[in-house]
């Protein structure tokens, strides 16, 4: 049983972290969006997109379930940050929601007889998918550090101060260059895990220099994002719950939690570390991405932890700065938070059950007689 | 649970132990029904808030009893509902296939091999969609009272209340008019009393009733419940200001007063006594509708079990109709259960939470115009893919088992 020695602001501190930690997971699961904009470049005909497209159909309800349980749990424990974006940024969200939408089927219907548009048509939503996933994810997260513009009522209700709803977030190029960031990095994740799943080839040899075009736009758009952010003001709340802007607040947040500027610098030298490998080393090796991907769950981790620990408003408002919402003044009740803690030690039977399933779908890589064997199951 | 098992059960045939697969497909199937239950409750706590209190100093409901929320007995209906409701439609989908099969003389055995499976499951099946069935209209008339009314065209209550089983509703009749609800019907009196209560003594309100009150019957009226609900509404506002100027006393007082009408708080939001009645022709016809499928079914499924478990499924002189219903009775299943949820939807219109809060009260402020923008978007969309998705079966149950390969 929990005691009565847990404190709220622990649970929702607590639920912060777990969502902060899934969403961190959910960035490293888009290289399948990454690799859904790659089947093109990478796949040179029907038998090579066919190897692509299955190795990532394996994958793709696991990110989307892991989108859903991320949005899910960031409902459930905070749901004033629910009602005032999906209520106020309605645009920005209902564009992410139709970007996912067109993914779940494309997966099913591409290769089927019958499928009325052609397995083309289905590629373009895929790689719809992914541009689109991946870009505005990561410009709505943006929106944490760089504000909305919303008012919030005593009775909680939203007032968004704009007609585009949301969709005015990419008119700040900040955000869009965290969108780009996660859009190339998504496009980096998806060619080092075609290079761990596929035996073939041609597709071996293009991925390389493909990395290298995928790595510099990375590296320009992510830098830009953090130099920017921690030079910039941010929002910053005081003991009594006033929201005021602070002089490079996350910044200060980093110095003020060195255990997550350490786990930030870790994750950024993992994801460095992988990519340099995999254009540098001459000796091909497969395991890249699995040091590319802890290092991005750590960075996305410690990004999100930043903008929401530390007396900082996770969801400011730039229109009505009072109505900013903080990790305590948006969460869930007490007595929900601590039910939901208790299923969440579930969490870690879940994570094991994943990885085992994980090992044994992947134990094997795609051949092409696989690929061509009717007896399987492919896309 | 359903995702990570799922890529097993398609990717896992040639990768794991045979037990593992079967293990995994078990276990998809579980965390299928497992998020239907989670689902459900929630549809559940906006029919009947259990569990909840409201905290005025945050302005929203707050869950006080975990158990209450899950084990409501609305909650448990509608999950038990939802849930034999597919399996039912399941059971249709493999008779329906296999009568295809059959009426082609193509996959005779596997055909017949299909409809004893599924016509016993949908039996099972069935029996407890009714059975469930039946308690969430007992819950409906505890929770509920106007869907009830609305779901039987019933306008002035009683004892003895009629069960109608066919009927066509009078246009011109609304709650304030003396027109006869109905042009034709083909009642049952007595029958709606005893199936809520096992007694045909047991009152139950009509539209009527439930507007301009009832005070014999402990039914209150519209304009009673706005007026304790505005004054709930005042009070909750009262109270904030009070507790902003620090006036605890004051403070207090308004909230004892919001605590004693917080039940009627949604009647705040409500402007005219039509606007707490549903959509009554929409919710009477789709309910009706979904009863007589329902009883349809229960007759298909015995047909076809008897039948086959006779051998005789595939002889019989009259067999081409019993094929085509057979066939039809898919897409049937599915009018069926879109004709549950709009009763259960629009009947509980104009709340989101009953009696607490309106759908207008609740509801995101966009322009109608974003709204209509997003519907026809998703209707295109969802439109194209069910054309496709359609398409996609047809060709593979044209194909049959014996053409295809995994794929």
């Amino acid at each position: 049983m929990i005691t009565a020695e847990i404190s709220y602001l622990f649970l929702q501190q607590y639920w912060y972290f777990i969502v902060s930690l899934l969403g961190a997971l959910l960035v490293f699961l888009m290289f399948v969006q990454g690799g859904q904009t790659l089947i093109y470049e990478i796949g040179k005909n029907d038998t090579e997109r066919k190897m692509l497209v299955t190795t990532l159909g394996r994958k793709w309800e696991l990110t989307f379930t892991t989108l859903v349980t991320f949005g899910g749990a960031f409902f459930a424990s905070f749901p004033l940050f629910y009602s005032t974006s999906f209520g106020g940024a309605y645009w920005a969200w209902i564009a992410l929601l139709l970007a996912f939408t067109i993914q779940a089927v494309s997966y099913e219907f591409r290769s089927k007889k019958g499928n009325v548009f052609g397995p083309k048509f289905f590629e373009v939503l895929l790689f719809l998918n992914g541009l689109f996933g991946t870009l505005l994810l990561g410009t709505v997260v943006g929106t944490f550090f760089n504000g909305s513009e919303f008012s919030i009522d005593v009775f909680k209700r939203v007032t968004w101060a704009n007609e585009t709803r949301g969709l005015e977030a990419v008119l700040n190029w900040h955000n869009v260059s965290l969108g780009l960031a996660v859009f190339f990095l998504a496009r980096i994740m998806g060619l080092l895990y075609f290079k761990l799943t596929i035996d073939y080839q041609p597709i071996t040899d293009r991925i390389r220099k493909k990395l290298l075009i995928n790595t510099i736009p990375f590296l320009v758009f992510f830098l830009a994002f953090v130099i920017r952010l921690l030079i910039m003001d941010g929002f910053a709340v005081d003991e009594n719950g006033v929201v005021f802007m602070q002089k490079t607040k996350y910044l200060n947040n980093f110095l003020d939690m060195p255990l997550i500027l350490v786990m930030f610098l870790i994750g950024v030298l993992a994801v460095l570390f992988g990519i340099i490998r995999a254009l540098f080393l001459k000796k091909s090796c497969d395991m890249n991405f699995w040091y590319v991907a802890p290092g991005v769950v750590l960075t996305v981790l410690s990004l999100l932890l930043l903008a929401g620990y530390n007396n900082t408003a996770f969801y400011p408002s730039s229109f009505d700065l009072q109505s900013s919402l903080t990790i305590h003044k948006a969460s869930s009740s007490f007595f929900t938070l601590k039910v939901m803690s208790i299923v969440s030690l579930l969490v870690p039977v879940v994570l094991a059950v994943i990885i085992i399933t994980w090992r044994q779908i992947n134990k094997f890589k795609i051949t092409q007689e696989e690929i061509n064997n009717p007896n399987e199951k492919t896309y | 649970m359903e995702t990570i098992f799922i890529a097993v059960m398609f990717f896992g045939w040639n990768k794991v132990s045979k037990k593992f697969h079967l293990t995994a497909t078990w276990l998809t199937a579980l965390g299928a029904n497992l998020s239907a239950l989670w689902i459900l409750v929630a549809n559940a706590w906006m029919q009947y808030p259990a569990g909840m209190e409201f905290n005025p100093d945050t302005a929203r409901n707050e869950m006080v009893n975990f158990w209450q929320v899950l084990f409501s007995p609305v909650a448990i209906n509608k999950f038990l509902h939802t849930v034999t409701s597919g399996y039912t439609l399941a059971s249709l989908f493999v008779i329906g296939v296999s009568s295809y099969f059959i009426l082609r003389k193509r996959e005779l055995l596997l055909a017949k091999r299909s409809i004893v499976i599924a016509s016993v499951f949908g039996i099972i099946s069935i029996s407890a969609l009714i059975f469930t069935g039946h308690g969430s209209a007992v819950e409906v008339s505890k929770h509920q009272p106007m869907k009830l009314a609305a779901m039987e065209g019933l306008y002035q209550g009683g004892e003895n209340a009629e069960f109608i089983g066919i009927g066509i509703l009078n246009p011109k009749k609304t709650f304030d008019n003396n027109e006869d609800p109905f042009l034709f019907k083909i009642g049952f009196k007595g029958v709606l009393s005893y199936l809520i209560n096992f007694d045909t003594k047991t009152f139950i309100p009509g539209i009527n009733d439930l507007v301009y009150g009832n005070p014999e019957r402990g039914v209150p009226s519209f304009e009673e419940r706005k007026m304790k609900g505005t004054l709930a509404m005042n009070s909750l506002i009262k109270y904030k200001e009070a507790k902003e100027i620090g006036n605890m006393e004051e403070a207090n007082l308004q909230l004892e007063i919001l605590k004693a009408n917080f039940n009627h708080i949604g009647y705040s939001y409500v402007e005219k006594p039509e606007d707490i009645i549903p959509h009554v022709p929409m919710i009477f016809y789709s309910f009706h509708i979904m009863v007589f499928l329902g009883f349809l079914f229960v007759l298909i499924f015995l047909v076809y079990g008897w039948l086959t478990l006779k051998n005789k499924i595939d002889k019989i002189k009259w067999g081409k109709p019993l094929y085509i219903l057979g066939i039809i009775s898919i897409p049937l299943a599915f009018i069926a259960t879109e004709a549950g949820w709009i009763v259960a939807e629009v009947g509980r219109q104009p709340w989101i939470i009953q009696d607490l809060m309106t759908v207008g009260a609740g509801v995101t402020k966009i322009s109608s115009t974003a709204v209509q923008t997003t519907f026809w978007i998703f209707s295109f969309i969802f439109t194209a893919l069910l054309i496709t998705e359609v398409s996609i079966m047809i060709k593979f149950i044209k194909q049959g088992p014996s053409n295809s390969a995994i794929k």
